[in-house]
């Protein structure tokens, strides 16, 4: 795929994650492929998940819903509600995972900023706890072998050469 | 301390520049404080709080109330933060990956679309 960007991951705080990656695409339509069910069935997922369901009710105060198969049978359902729709540079709405319900939403802001025909996302999840982030991140997935970013870049790289 | 507290713990320590750069100043060898503090615009004890956030969060060592003992890193907490972003970041490149490929189809649809109206 010709235009894979870098992803970024970096931490914010204690309780921040935000990641920012660029596509080579107008940002309303980057917006679109957010937004839209039809769209978001196509993409949404780490890999071997599809999203099966998927409802969007994009108003302030209205509902989303998505449901995914992964491998070995595994399911995940995720819902929350639009607080903030700025069509096309900013969304922001609640998340929960089904599964984890009970520790609370995080919360998600997704800014777009197109220049160039290009378009940044940056998408900010403040999270009730890491807790949350990290169980459904081991529920979906293997870690792979370990790169750096860069809070820790620094630090691991200090480490490597020091090994 | 559970995994998610360790987590909390490790990325609270890392959110400061300062104490980012004692680990980097720290994965070069072991160092004394006052060694520590002289790149730093930053008195001993300012220093030392720094030095005990991190001690707290399990990201360095040093002997209890010796302040001239060379405090060391502990890279297990490290290499577990580092782990708990791959997992994180995996999750979203591979869906990434894919919207790359649907913007271009989104593109080209809309040259398309443009075309025919001319």
């Amino acid at each position: 795929m010709k235009n894979t960007g870098t992803l970024k991951v970096v931490t914010q705080g204690d309780r921040e994650i935000v990641m920012t990656r660029v596509f080579d695409a107008p940002r309303d339509l980057v917006f679109d492929a957010l937004t839209k069910p039809e769209l978001l069935k196509r993409w949404f997922g780490p890999h071997g998940w599809t999203l099966t369901e998927c409802e969007v009710d994009l108003r302030v105060g209205g509902a989303w819903r998505f449901f995914s198969h992964g491998p070995g049978g595994r399911t995940m359902g995720m819902r929350g509600v639009y607080r903030e729709i700025a069509r096309p540079e900013r969304i922001q709405y609640t998340e929960s995972f089904d599964e984890f319900a009970q520790h609370g939403s995080a919360l998600i802001t997704t800014t777009l900023v197109e220049q160039n025909g290009k378009t940044t996302l940056t998408c900010v999840s403040l999270a009730p706890s890491l807790e949350v982030r990290d169980a459904v991140i081991q529920s979906g997935m293997e870690h792979g072998a370990a790169e750096t970013y860069d809070r820790l870049a620094g630090v691991l790289e200090a480490l490597r050469v020091r090994a | 301390m559970n995994r998610s507290d360790r987590l909390d713990a490790t990325f609270a320590a890392l959110a400061d520049p300062t104490r980012r750069a004692i680990l980097a100043r720290l994965a070069l060898g072991e160092t004394s404080v006052s060694e520590l503090a002289r790149p730093f615009a930053m008195s001993q004890p300012a220093i030392s709080k720094h030095l005990k956030v991190l001690e707290r969060a399990g990201l360095i060592s040093s002997a209890q109330d010796a302040q001239r003992r060379p405090r060391r890193i502990e890279a297990k907490p490290l290499a577990e933060a580092s782990g708990w972003l791959d997992g994180y970041r995996e999750f979203w490149e591979a869906s990434y990956e894919r919207l790359d490929a649907l913007l271009d189809e989104l593109k080209t649809h809309r040259k398309k679309r443009a075309k025919s109206r001319r």
